[in-house]
């Protein structure tokens, strides 16, 4: 028997009922699509989170000075400046750092010509920009030689910028005072948005970190008043390069095997793949609960193929009297289980494609059904309709021909 | 045709069939013994429960003997797997049933079509000798009917067709004309008789004398046994011979 003919015979036999070929199909319809849906909106809220922290940097560590300890009690992170200019220079030469920053800050007001703002201003250097991928909206940002100039420029937040100036107005070229003290903006940093705890990531201004020393807030020559901000090449050395950062200041700030570190290094990376181990559980557990309906949409169909066997009895029997061989008899009813459940399987790709998307748009999220999401919903789905078609399948070929012939 | 002349195409010997109902063995054939030669127009008759449909159904290879040997076409039939007796159904015979047998919503064409597509033939050439064996039962202007559409002497018509289609070597008839009319009932006998006359061999089933009538030989069974093997009136197969 032809390949043509066996496909031939399971379409017209499923074409003479569409309802219930249909109705049998939709099990698989729903079980598909929802596996389909949950996991794209799975993965689009994972995406939604990736983009969160990249955002602030993924491949970021943050070293935080140590904390001052008085009568036994301990003061946060950085409250006892131990991380020195040295540090940070030797830092920079760690391997698979790529850039490394300073970031001292303070709240200070802002004023211009006639409205004022009170804001975290940050003393940092142009590196900074592109440790948290931020490019200027207007202007430019912080260049070296304002650095090494300890210039009077300040880089406004997107937020600052229209508290002073308006939503209209580029305030670049105009002159704010910081802290009394006259500075020129050179540019507005692009919009951020708030992170995931409601902080206004553009409620900020940069300044020179030299200029922020100088004019805002002095601290001791030699220490850092503030943390350093480490970016690494790569996602997948962070850890690495953390260990390698940690090594490298005790044995700069000579603590001994066993002795307490007298910093703190915080790797932005670990509170991501929490987040997303946490986005992936869930969507594993309706990826499963989608699964099971599948399988529910598998006896579904075993159960179709079971009433069609025995109401086609007699045409099994006839075929098997012109010299069906059993094998050719249980082709057809398998292939008419898996065709059931490919149909099922397609329709279902494309209905949870069409409700992912529908959610996606409601949500904002980015949509996200990627291929190999697609191509093992329809394996299995043609493995459901193999493993459920079996049965039925090695019963009609069983069928006495006599037997089969007499029944009414 | 490869039969030897001399050595019959159907040579049943000594064949018992017994069947197992609950605790009781039934011997629904109790030694039988028959030959048919190529070319035979033969009628086996008896009551019911005389044995006839097991003799039937292992002369129409759906069935084994328990003992005995049948050979078909020089084949030992006997110990053939469903396989192999599928294969011989689909090569060496052809069926007519009482109840026609044709699947439903599907067009005479391609019922005839059936027993070439489980022979592994290409559809342009199964399509062409579909054709030709419905015109040869004069059913060629009908290919597209369903049989629903068909009266119940066209439908057998149809059945034969199917029958004769792969070229069997026997063309096996149960009661063919039991749910036809009389008029009806005349025309397939007389077909029949026809295609006898064109050398094909015909085993007929019948509990019908009048029907039976029409063989050139008639055998009857009774009690699972040859009560009587004898010559038939065979109006149509003596005009043929």
């Amino acid at each position: 028997m032809r390949v043509a003919d066996v496909v031939h015979v399971a379409g017209r036999a499923l074409l003479r009922n569409k309802m219930r070929s249909f109705l049998t199909a939709l099990g698989i319809i729903i079980g598909v699509g929802a596996v389909i849906a949950t996991v794209a909106i799975g993965e689009g809220a994972r995406a939604r989170v990736e983009q969160a922290f990249s955002s602030m940097g993924t491949n970021v560590l943050i070293v935080s000075s140590g904390a001052k300890t008085s009568g036994g009690v301990k003061a946060g992170a950085g409250t006892l400046p131990t991380l020195t200019w040295d540090d940070m220079r030797a830092i920079r030469e760690v391997t698979d750092v790529r850039y490394v920053a300073p970031r001292v800050h303070a709240t200070v007001q802002i004023v211009a010509e006639d409205r004022n703002w009170s804001t975290a201003v940050n003393g940092t250097t142009p590196e900074m920009f592109d440790i948290r991928n931020w490019p200027a909206q207007r202007g430019s940002l912080l260049t070296t030689n304002q650095v090494d100039a300890g210039a009077k420029t300040v880089v406004l937040g997107a937020t600052v910028a229209r508290a002073l100036f308006g939503a209209s107005t580029d305030p670049t070229g105009q002159t704010v005072r910081i802290a009394n003290v006259p500075f020129q903006v050179v540019g507005v940093a692009a919009a951020k948005g708030q992170s995931a705890g409601g902080n206004d990531y553009d409620d900020v201004a940069f300044i020179p970190v030299t200029t922020f020393l100088a004019k805002i807030q002095g601290g001791l020559q030699k220490f850092i008043p503030g943390t350093i901000l480490v970016e690494v090449t790569n996602d997948d050395v962070t850890v690495a390069v953390g260990e390698r950062v940690s090594a490298l200041l005790r044995d700069r700030h000579g603590i001994v095997d066993g002795g307490d570190d007298d910093f703190s290094i915080k790797n932005l990376t670990e509170t991501a793949s929490r987040k997303e181990e946490s986005t992936e559980a869930l969507t594993l557990l309706l990826a499963s609960i989608a699964g099971v309906s599948l399988l529910v949409g598998g006896i579904g169909i075993m159960n179709i193929m079971l009433v069609s066997v025995t109401e086609r009895t007699r045409e099994i029997g006839v075929r098997m009297a012109v010299g069906a061989k059993p094998r050719h008899v249980r082709l057809q009813f398998l292939a008419e289980a898996v065709a059931l459940a490919l149909a099922g399987g397609v329709i279902g790709v494309g209905a949870g494609t069409l409700a992912a998307e529908r959610l996606a748009t409601h949500f904002g999220w980015p949509m996200l059904v990627r291929p190999g999401v697609i191509a093992v919903a329809v394996g299995f789905s043609a493995a459901v309709g193999i493993c459920f078609g079996l049965y039925p399948a090695h019963k009609a070929s069983r069928l006495d021909p006599i037997q089969a012939l007499r029944y009414e | 045709m490869s039969t030897p002349t001399g050595s019959p195409l159907i040579r049943i010997a000594d064949v018992v069939k017994t069947y197992i109902m609950g605790d009781v063995a039934v011997e629904a054939l109790r030694g039988v013994n028959i030959d048919i030669d190529a070319g035979a127009f033969v009628a086996i008759m008896g009551p019911s429960g005389s044995g006839k449909s097991t003799l039937l159904n292992i002369l129409g290879c759906f069935d084994r003997p328990s003992s005995g040997r049948y050979l078909l076409d020089g084949d030992e039939v006997s110990a053939l797997d469903a396989n192999a007796l599928a294969e011989t159904r689909n090569r060496t015979l052809g069926f007519v049933f009482q109840s026609f047998n044709l699947l439903t919503r599907t067009t005479a064409l391609e019922n005839v079509e059936l027993p070439l597509v489980y022979a592994g033939m290409p559809p342009r050439v199964r399509r062409a000798r579909a054709i030709a064996a419905l015109e040869r039962v004069g059913l060629g202007d009908r290919l597209r009917h369903h049989p629903s559409q068909l009266s119940g002497g066209q439908q057998q018509r149809v059945a034969i067709a199917r029958a004769l289609v792969n070229q069997p070597r026997v063309v096996l008839a149960d009661e063919p004309t039991g749910n036809l009319d009389s008029r009806a009932s005349a025309e397939m006998m007389a077909l029949l008789a026809t295609l006898s006359g064109e050398g094909i061999t015909i085993v007929l089933v019948t509990h019908d004398a009048e029907v039976a009538a029409h063989a050139r030989r008639v055998i009857v069974v009774r009690d699972g046994m040859v009560q009587e093997d004898r010559d038939g009136d065979g109006v149509g197969a003596r005009r043929a011979s």
